[in-house]
Order: C-alpha cells, then sequence, then structure tokens
C-alpha cells in the first residue's frame, strides 16, 4: 500500500509540475488541480497509511491521528476556493484579450497603468 | 489572560464582515468604517507593542486550550512592532485610497481589511498550520486588491500571480506534511522543543521539510530566483494597492527569522547549514537583479517594482546570518523600506495623474505643477538609494556594519556600495527624464494635484524623516526587539510553561 500511495502521489505531483510550466491557462489551471490532489493525498499520509482504525478515540483500540485529516480538510478547502478564483481569472483574461496565453506580450507590458479610468466608475 | 493579542486580527475580520453586510453600496459609509476600522487597528497595535515591550511574549490561547494542543497567538517584540508597522502603512495606504482609487471597482475596503487580517495574522500566529491559513488569507485578499479595477493586463498579470502563489502553498503544505509526519507537532513553540530531538533517522525529512518551507518564506519574499513574480505584479496592480503590498514582502521574511531562528536553529540542524549557505548569496544577487532592472524599467512603476527587489536583496542579506546583532540593523532597514516602499508606490500614482496620457512613462511630457512633483521625487529618492541624512542611508550602515566580520564580508559591502550607485543613477535618470525634459507640441494635462493624497504620501515621509532623526532610539528597540526573538526559551516558556520549557533545554 506504501508503495502504491508514494507512487501515486509521485506521479500526480509530476504530471502536476509538467501541466504548470505549459503556456495555455486551461493546462496550468489542471496541474494546479493536480498539484493540490497531491499535497491533499501526500498530508493524508503523514498520519500514517492504516486500515480499519477511524480516527476516533474509543472506536477501536488503537485510532490513528485525527489532525492530519483535519488539516487536508483546510487545504480542500482552500484548495477548492483558489481554483474557483483562478478559473473565473483565466476566463476572463481570455474574454478581455482574446488569447488564453499565460506569458505577458511587450505589447501589454508597456501599457503601464494604462490610460487613466473614468472617475467614479464602479 | 489578556485578550489583546487577538485583537489585531479579529478587529478587521469583523470590520470587512461589516463592509460587505452593511456598506456594499454606499461608499461613504464602506471609507467611514474602514478609515475608523483601520484607525483603531492603529491604536490597537501601539498598545499591544508597549504591551509586549517589559519583555515576556504574551500568549493568547483560543479557547483556552493548553497549548501544543489549541491554536495559540503570540505577541511577543518581534510580531507587534511588525503589526504596528503594517497598521501604519496600511492606515497611510487607505488614507490616500479614499480620495478616488477605493471606487474604482467594488469592494476595495471588504478586501482591505481581510488583507490586514491575513497579515496580521501571520505576524501573531504561534503554528505552523496558521500561518499557512494566515498566507491564505492574505493572498486571497491581494489577488481582489491586485485586479482592482480591472483591465487586460492586470488580468495576465493577475493570472500569473495567482498560479505562481498556488504553487508556494503547495509547496508549503509539503513541507508542513513532512515536518508534521517528523515531530507530531505544528505549534512552533512545542517544534523548539522537539525538533532538536528527533531521531537521526528522521533528520533528512525534517531536513527535507524546513528546506522546502524556506524556499516558501523566500519566494513571498521575491529573493533570486524566485523574484520574476514581483516586478510583474507590482506594476500591473494599482499603485495604492502595490503600496500596501510593501508589507507582504515583509511577511515573507519575517517567517524566515521566525521559523528559523525559533525552530530550526542550533549548530547541528541540517536546514541552517543549507539556510546559511544559500541565503546571503542569493541576497546579493538579488539587490544586484533589481538595481539592473531599475537601469532597464521603461516606467517609473516598473523603476519601484525592482527598487523593492533590490531592498528585499539588502534585507535579506543580514537576515541570512542568522545573529541577533544583525537582526537589529536589519529590522531598522526592515521598517525604513517599508515606509520608503509604500512611498514610492503613491508617488508613482499622483505624478502619474499629472501627466496625461503618458501616465508614468520614462518620456518626456508635460506635467502639471512640474516643481512640486520633483520636490516629492527627490526626498523619496533620495530615502531610498541611501543618501544621507534619511534614514536609507543609516539603514544600510547598519546593515554594512553588521556584516564587517562576516565570512563574505568583502562581497557584501561591495555588492551594496556598487548597487547603491546603480541605483542612484537610475533614480536620477528617472528623475531627470520626468521633471526637467520638456515635451513639444503636447497640451498640458488639466488635473492638478490636490491637498488630500499628497497629505498622505507627505505624511509617510514625515514618518521616514522621525525614523532618521531618532535614529538612535528606534535603533536601540530594535536591538532589544532582536534580542528578546533571539532568546529561545523565553517563546518557548511563554507558550508551553515554565515545566515544558526546561524538559526540552
Amino acid at each position: 500500500m506504501e508503495l502504491l500511495v508514494a507512487s501515486g502521489i509521485g506521479v500526480l505531483t509530476a504530471a502536476g509540475v509538467y501541466l504548470v510550466m505549459r503556456r495555455r491557462t486551461f493546462p496550468v489551471v489542471i496541474g494546479l488541480s493536480l498539484l493540490s490532489y497531491a499535497v491533499n493525498l501526500f498530508l493524508f499520509a503523514t498520519g500514517r497509511l492504516a486500515i480499519d482504525r477511524p480516527p476516533i478515540v474509543g472506536a477501536t483500540a488503537n485510532p490513528v491521528d485525527p489532525l492530519p485529516q483535519a488539516l487536508v480538510l483546510t487545504a480542500i478547502v482552500i484548495s477548492f476556493g483558489m481554483t474557483a478564483l483562478i478559473v473565473v481569472l483565466s476566463l476572463r483574461g481570455f474574454l478581455e484579450t482574446g488569447s488564453d496565453r499565460v506569458d505577458i506580450s511587450a505589447s501589454d507590458r508597456d501599457s503601464s497603468l494604462g490610460s487613466p479610468p473614468p472617475e467614479g466608475a464602479s | 489572560m489578556s485578550q489583546w493579542p487577538i485583537l489585531p486580527t479579529i478587529l478587521p475580520a469583523l470590520t470587512a464582515a461589516l463592509l460587505v453586510l452593511v456598506g456594499r453600496d454606499d461608499i461613504r459609509l464602506q471609507r467611514v468604517l474602514s478609515v475608523a476600522a483601520t484607525l483603531a487597528l492603529v491604536a490597537v497595535a501601539v498598545g499591544l507593542y508597549v504591551m509586549a515591550r517589559p519583555g515576556e511574549p504574551l500568549a493568547y490561547r483560543l479557547g483556552d486550550w493548553p497549548a501544543p494542543f489549541g491554536i495559540v497567538v503570540v505577541a511577543d517584540r518581534l510580531s507587534t512592532t511588525m503589526v504596528l508597522l503594517a497598521s501604519i502603512v496600511a492606515f497611510a495606504v487607505l488614507l490616500y485610497a479614499v480620495n478616488g482609487w477605493d471606487a474604482r471597482g467594488r469592494h476595495f475596503h471588504a478586501l482591505f481589511q481581510f488583507q490586514l487580517l491575513g497579515i496580521n495574522g501571520a505576524f501573531l500566529t504561534g503554528d505552523l498550520f496558521n500561518l499557512f491559513v494566515f498566507f491564505e488569507v492574505m493572498l486571497i485578499a491581494s489577488y481582489g486588491l491586485m485586479l482592482h479595477g480591472g483591465g487586460a493586463r492586470r488580468l495576465k498579470a493577475g493570472f500569473q500571480y495567482v498560479a505562481v502563489n498556488l504553487i508556494g502553498s503547495v509547496v508549503f503544505l509539503f513541507a508542513v506534511g513532512l515536518i508534521y509526519a517528523v515531530t507530531g507537532t505544528l505549534n512552533l513553540a512545542d517544534l523548539a522543543v522537539k525538533v532538536p530531538q528527533v531521531a537521526a533517522g528522521d533528520q533528512a525529512l525534517l531536513a527535507a521539510g524546513a528546506v522546502l518551507l524556506l524556499g516558501v518564506f523566500v519566494l513571498k519574499a521575491a529573493l533570486v530566483p524566485l523574484h520574476w513574480w514581483l516586478p510583474i505584479t507590482y506594476a500591473a496592480a494599482p499603485p495604492p494597492a502595490a503600496a500596501l503590498f510593501a508589507v507582504l514582502t515583509k511577511v515573507g521574511a519575517y517567517a524566515i527569522v521566525r521559523v528559523f531562528t525559533l525552530v530550526f536553529s542550533g549548530e547541528n540542524a541540517p536546514a541552517v547549514a543549507v539556510a546559511d549557505s544559500v541565503l546571503v548569496p542569493a541576497a546579493l544577487v538579488t539587490l544586484a537583479v533589481g538595481a539592473v532592472g531599475t537601469l532597464a524599467s521603461r516606467n517609473l512603476l516598473d523603476l519601484v517594482s525592482f527598487a523593492v527587489v533590490a531592498s528585499m536583496g539588502t534585507l535579506l542579506i543580514p537576515l541570512g546570518l542568522f545573529r541577533s546583532e544583525a537582526l537589529g540593523g536589519a529590522l531598522y532597514y526592515l521598517i525604513h523600506s517599508t515606509l520608503i516602499a509604500c512611498a514610492l508606490f503613491l508617488l508613482v500614482d499622483l505624478v502619474a495623474e499629472r501627466r496625461g496620457r503618458a501616465r508614468d512613462r520614462l518620456r518626456p511630457a508635460p506635467m502639471r505643477q512640474r516643481g512640486l512633483g520633483a520636490a516629492l521625487f527627490l526626498v523619496a529618492a533620495m530615502g531610498f538609494v541611501g543618501l544621507p541624512p534619511l534614514s536609507g542611508f543609516l539603514g544600510k550602515l547598519l546593515i554594512l556594519d553588521a556584516t564587517r566580520d562576516a565570512a563574505l564580508g568583502a562581497t557584501i559591502w561591495s555588492v551594496i556600495l556598487a548597487t547603491s550607485l546603480v541605483l542612484l543613477a537610475a533614480f536620477a535618470r528617472a528623475g531627470s527624464t520626468l521633471f526637467w525634459k520638456h515635451a513639444q507640441n503636447e497640451r498640458e494635462p488639466a488635473q492638478a494635484l490636490r491637498a488630500a493624497p499628497v497629505a498622505c504620501f507627505g505624511g509617510v515621509v514625515a514618518l521616514i524623516v522621525g525614523l532618521s532623526v531618532f535614529a538612535g532610539p528606534v535603533t536601540a528597540e530594535m536591538q532589544a526587539v532582536a534580542q528578546q526573538a533571539g532568546d529561545r526559551g523565553l517563546y518557548v516558556r511563554a507558550v508551553l510553561g515554565s515545566a515544558v520549557a526546561s524538559r526540552g533545554e
């Protein structure tokens, strides 16, 4: 089981790292999700891998550590929110610029603060 | 148990919720609430600073759960100094932003308060996992503030910023997992006791966790080669938001000091060996890269962003030595560099609004009230580059003095002095292009400087002048802060009680 979990985390991380380095937003978003799955599994495994030992004191003679599961829960909530944010961000970027490239072109960089925005716009 | 240490996180959290619920359609109400809450935060921060001053760190246990099991907030001299600095910068930025920037998008004030919640929480927490959570709160709010006002470039840069920080968060979680797997705790004080007792077989895992953690912190602190996000993000962010972000990089620097003096310190810790051998050379390269970046910048906002990279390099040189004598001078420079970065970002906005369509591009263009703009720029640039008599000079002097007998002493001196010259050239070139060269055939823009934003900028500059005038007492204070930060036993006793601390000694 250790080998299976470890190689699963490894494959997820490797695939995530590869996708994060792609040039378009969609693979990057998928890559970030894969990375967060990998880290969630990893955190879960830090409480030691055991079968039939629920993390409840009194339910079994030798319960596993419940803390990593609480950490994983927090990490899942945060990564879920972040993924939603970055999906919206890449969609808005695609709709406003017409391109889903991650890099910033030279003409984008020159514009600096851009033209002065209208006063009092909401 | 005093309730004060939790206030700097509770106050912005409640204010932000109130702003979203009550004031969502009324910008006036938002402004009043936000300014009042931030003023109250400054008062709380001053109170907390005074309370932590006598020496014993104040530990606040949420729900009164005993220390290694519950959540703990620790107000020692280092964290209260940082909270005070952050709240003062936030107040100045907020007063600047209510002159118009806050109305260019929705929820500026709520995001601003959430940002303060994250920053203060990260400074005060006594727990590695809560440090992660507060980092996330801080970053989520900074994504919102950075995108405030919208625009295609901001969205593109925002995507990169969010992606980089999400990768940073993943690495942070890997580090937390490794450290928890080895020690079975994430409470910083408990870690300080348990890390020296880790079995030899687990040392490698622990060191891997510590080095990953260092990687995350230097990512936040924009150390080369992890600095590329900073100029891109800051140059695309609204200048008032960037002025507040001047505190964000310092959170990374603070986390390095906190974790690597409290938890992973001592001679035989392998993690410290890595940090020791990597941090100072990387900081020197950061300083050089930042200085060269200022020369290559084509607009003022890019120039200031690279200047922030350079100042983080300067700051991390003494921090990388991990000695409390060096830390005192570094803290003085930290205060100075935060204030001056804030002032410079506000100045970029002041200048850009007076120059019509040229905005902040470094090319000749007509400008209203050229003389006043030039005077403001002169003061800020002098402060940043480190010309006497302002605090930038004193801060660099303290750092040079602290690194005199370090292993890389000669290199550190030459790099700091040479880059000061490069920065001076870059700022002088930018200033002469902006304020001296006249453009032909262009109409002068109509907008004149308003008094209130200039007054905010002036307030920050007055703080820098105060920092220079009272350099003696401030340096003495910072030495005492550094002294206490280096005393691990004191921190552990305050959190866990004296019985546990003596067992770990």
